[in-house]
């Protein structure tokens, strides 16, 4: 290469990294730098008010599933943590479930409206997403709380005498879940929906297919990237909620998340938050492979 | 006058590397319509891009005048380009889009009005002036990017396959209007494209490339009617290729001896192969006639004989092995149809109208 | 027409569907709405129109102090956040691929990827050191804070419109005897603007919701509206929640909305 192009190679690489910096600098700061932290803490022990001591140890990674009887020095499962942790993924994969249901055949409508409404009904549903996710868990709470709207409506039709106890319950956090996180189903669905060919389900009909026998053997198997893409999307926020667990869950129904705040607060026992902390990133970084999987298959050409 | 030295383009590494210009050299007048044409992926944009310096080569230089291009980074290079998609600015209008480069020069505000003004003219788009971009058919943005580049008067300017989003009559009227321009303005031209009809009407000279090579660099004419080697006789225009014998040669004729057995002098490079060896004769389709048997230099069977309006291809399966050989006549109207398919004929031609290629 | 024919679109009961899934996004936040201008107390019985509960939320010395950081913080974490997307995106799109693009790409989404609690707990440790070691309990760490998960959001739009964009136009810009300073305050800045604008008002509408990450990073009396708001839960709540809601709400529809528009002219 000649010296001129040499230089402006070098003067490139500097004003990329230039360009670079100041994102790179407050992300190492204030987002994935202190994950090491966090890391070193997982392998320290808990101080008297909270904090650590510094010394070395593997007993926060092995309080997160099993723990050491007090009296009797007996090994067993850490069964608080494990209905903790099995709750937080029924109610992960529930909500998925949930979001599907009603998501699929939104999404689907959205697409097969005129090319310049769909945008508007997209705003539709993303205007929702955009807001507050607390002030959003509040409408569901003084929707269902014992004093709230359907209650109220219910007493007043008279349907039930006493209000149903809904909130503070599981199936409250699966509503507020799937409220919430019903606009991350709906957009990926929608995006591999918008790409359909609708040919396709022509020559379908046209070969003798009822419209079931469409959806479920040309339409579905076309746009099922988007399907698994949009289930991770709503998997991996829900697996690690807090706020919504912990104001409609009412510190009854604890999800992940709250087992990691209340070790940093009330259980003064910051390592094992730690490794709870990591615990839950690990299971979140691996459904994130499946989803570039996913959405990686879904550029591919189809059709 | 523009140099171009043994410039090589290698794009990535490894066993990824791609050669996109391979030692290329030439040499473009001044004030010359110069083509570079050659199908995609041949390194005519490449080559374009290096001289507009949007490419640094891996090797060579590119002279102007004189001077060292290379070492320029493109806005110091006195050369302006005519993008394919043209590249107005979408934010400014006619007007300023053709006075961005006047601007950025630094020149005076009442030359670069001036100027425009006058380009506005030379381009017929004054109307439109205070238009935005967006708001004039293709046509009238092609003629905004040709003023554009032209406004800071370059030294030489470069067409990147300006025609190709033009529908064909726009193309054809911008072809004579590019011609004009080039005339009215003194500037060098290196226009690239794949169309060779474009660059048989429209240059002074052609460089025909392929795979990163100048394959032959000539007027319109000579490159037609003399292709040096298959590739060129085959990418411009059609060409029937047939085996023949050379009997002896002479500065740029041959003597060959055709698969008939038949004797005829033919055009052929001095530097070309010896005598006796098997060659390749090029003959263009028009230039051979479709004859009785008798009087034929190749005889063979009628196989087909297609209709295309302007003219017809009569398709003769050559006698021995000698292959499809296609002859083109010009219809006349009411000309009926005179020979029927299967029937023995013979194709003819004039001496010193094959071209013996170097493969 | 009368007969439209067979309609290869329909699906039996999607539209039905669709519709009772647009009533369901909006109807918990429509009353919350109605319900903040509720005379009375209730916030399912309604009792007639009031501005009541808006003016007492104004009155309440500790929403203005809540509303004030709030606006502080997101104001000040757009304006870093968009700053450095600005940059990162003309450093991840407007250079040839270099080794190390992947990784630059991943820093800069880790904050869409890492669940929010996760990057949570890690600020309350490394900040809690900081504290120790330097005694500075300011708003300044929740303004880094904000303005590092502010960052993807920013980037988002500001990538896609600098990716969206033609390259020729640059090098249009080059080719006509601009320098590199000149080009980019000429062609790209002017046509980025929407991007940026874009990306700002989405990281401050960011900002502004965040709960979980200023929950635990600020340090006692640095409440902003949501935590404030979620501080409120274990009492008696009063409609004056649904009128600081509604308030923020308006907010975050508006601007996304402007959002939207503002992408949407991209083509």
């Amino acid at each position: 290469m000649n010296a001129a192009a040499a230089l402006r190679a070098r003067n490139e690489r500097r004003t990329r990294f230039l360009l670079l910096t100041p994102a790179m600098v407050l992300l190492l700061f204030a987002a994935s730098g202190p994950l090491v932290i966090v890391l070193i803490y997982s392998f320290l022990t808990p101080g008297s008010y909270g904090g650590v001591e510094w010394n070395f140890s593997v007993q926060a990674w092995f309080n997160v599933v099993a723990k050491i009887d007090f009296f009797t020095d007996e090994l067993t499962f850490a069964d608080a943590h494990l209905s903790v942790f099995w709750r937080s993924f029924k109610l992960s994969v529930f909500t998925a479930i949930l979001t599907f249901v009603f998501g699929f055949p939104t999404a689907y409508f959205i697409a097969t409206r005129p090319k310049r409404s769909r945008d508007m009904w997209m705003l539709l549903i993303m205007i929702p997403f955009w807001t507050n996710l607390l002030i959003r868990t509040f409408a569901i709470m003084e929707l269902i709380r014992n004093e709230g709207t359907v209650n109220t409506i219910l007493m007043g039709v008279g349907i039930i005498d006493q209000p149903i106890q809904m909130l503070f319950t599981e199936f409250a956090v699966l509503i507020g879940m799937t409220y919430v996180y019903l606009p991350l189903m709906i957009l990926p669905i929608y995006a591999s929906m918008e790409r359909f060919d609708f040919n396709l389900v022509e020559a379908g009909y046209d070969l003798y297919a009822t419209r079931f026998q469409v959806l479920r053997r040309v339409i579905f198997p076309l746009v099922k990237p988007g399907v698994v893409a949009g289930s991770i999307l709503v998997f991996v926020p829900c697996l690690g909620a807090y706020v919504i667990p912990r104001v409609l869950g009412g510190g009854k129904q604890l999800m992940l998340g709250n087992l990691i705040e209340l070790q940093f607060g009330q259980l003064r026992n910051w390592p094992l938050g730690a490794a709870l902390s990591l615990t839950l990133l690990a299971v979140v970084m691996i459904a994130l492979i499946f989803y570039v999987r996913a959405v990686g298959q879904e550029e591919s050409p189809h059709g | 006058m523009i140099e171009i030295n043994g410039v090589t383009k290698i794009f990535g590494g490894g066993s990824d590397a791609f050669t996109a210009l391979d030692n290329l050299s030439v040499t473009i007048d001044s004030n010359e319509f110069f083509t570079l044409l050659g199908p995609s992926g041949c390194g005519k944009t490449t080559l374009l891009r290096v001289i507009a310096g949007f490419i640094d080569p891996t090797q060579g230089t590119v002279q102007l005048d004189g001077e060292n291009l290379v070492e320029q980074p493109p806005y110091k290079r006195p050369v302006n380009t005519v993008f394919q998609s043209y590249a107005l600015f979408p934010h400014l209008t006619v007007a300023q889009n053709i006075a961005f480069g006047l601007q950025m020069l630094g020149r005076p505000k009442s030359e670069i009005s001036s100027t425009v003004d006058e380009m506005l003219t030379l381009v017929q788009m004054a109307p439109m002036a205070d238009r935005k971009t967006s708001e004039i058919s293709g046509g009238q943005q092609q003629r905004v990017a040709l003023a554009r580049a032209l406004a800071p008067r370059p030294k030489v300017l470069l067409l990147d396959e300006p025609l190709s989003a033009l529908d064909f009559k726009l193309r054809k009227e911008m072809q004579l209007e590019l011609k004009r321009l080039q005339h009215e303005t003194g500037i060098t031209f290196i226009f690239v494209t794949h169309d060779q009809e474009e660059a048989l009407t429209m240059s002074d000279r052609i460089a025909v490339m392929n795979a990163g090579t100048i394959r032959q660099i000539g007027g319109p004419r000579d490159i037609y009617d003399h292709p040096a080697e298959r590739f060129v006789a085959d990418f411009i225009g059609d060409t029937n290729f047939i085996e023949v014998e050379l009997v002896n040669t002479s500065a740029d004729t041959a003597r060959i001896r055709l698969i008939s057995g038949k004797e005829i002098d033919a055009r052929a490079n001095p530097d070309g192969p010896k005598a006796g060896s098997k060659v390749t004769l090029a003959v263009r389709p028009e230039h051979a006639t479709l004859v009785d048997e008798g009087e034929a230099l190749l005889p063979g069977t009628l196989s087909d004989v297609v209709y295309f309006g302007t003219d017809t291809h009569y398709h003769v399966a050559l006698d021995g092995g000698g292959g499809d050989f296609v002859v083109r006549r010009q219809n006349q109207p009411d000309m009926a149809q005179s020979r029927q398919t299967g029937a023995r004929v013979g194709v003819t031609f004039p001496a010193n109208v094959g071209q013996v290629l170097r493969d | 027409m009368a007969n439209a024919g067979f309609n290869v679109r329909k699906q039996t009961g999607f539209t039905t569907v669709a519709a009772l899934c647009f009533a369901l996004l909006y109807l918990p936040i429509l009353l919350l709405v109605i319900f903040s201008f509720n005379a009375g107390e209730s916030i399912a019985v309604w009792e007639g129109f009031s501005w009541r509960w808006y003016v007492s939320a104004w009155a309440n010395e500790k929403v203005q102090d809540a509303t004030i950081l709030s606006l502080i913080i997101a104001a000040s974490a757009s304006l870093v956040a968009t700053s450095a997307a600005v940059l990162a995106a003309l450093a991840t799109t407007r250079v040839k691929p270099w080794k190390g693009q992947t990784i630059a790409f991943a820093l800069v989404n880790q904050p869409l990827m890492v669940p929010e609690i996760v990057t949570a707990v890690a600020l309350l440790i490394f900040f809690a050191m900081i504290k120790v070691a330097t005694g500075y309990t300011g708003i300044g760490y929740l303004i880094v804070a904000h303005s590092a998960f502010c960052i993807p959001f920013a980037y988002m739009p500001i990538r896609a419109r600098l990716q969206g964009m033609d390259m020729n136009l640059e090098q249009a810009g080059a080719d006509l005897y601009g320098t590199p300073v000149k080009v980019f305050c000429h062609i790209t800045l002017p046509q980025l603007w929407p991007g940026i604008l874009a990306g700002s008002m989405l990281a401050f509408v960011i900002s502004l919701d965040d709960v979980v990450i200023t929950e635990f990073v600020k340090s006692a009396g640095q409440d902003t509206l949501p935590t404030y708001m979620l501080g409120q839960l274990r009492r008696v709540i009063s409609p004056e929640i649904n009128a600081i809601s509604t308030a923020l709400l308006a907010v975050s529809v508006v601007m996304v909305t402007a959002f939207f528009f503002l992408n949407r002219t991209r083509k």
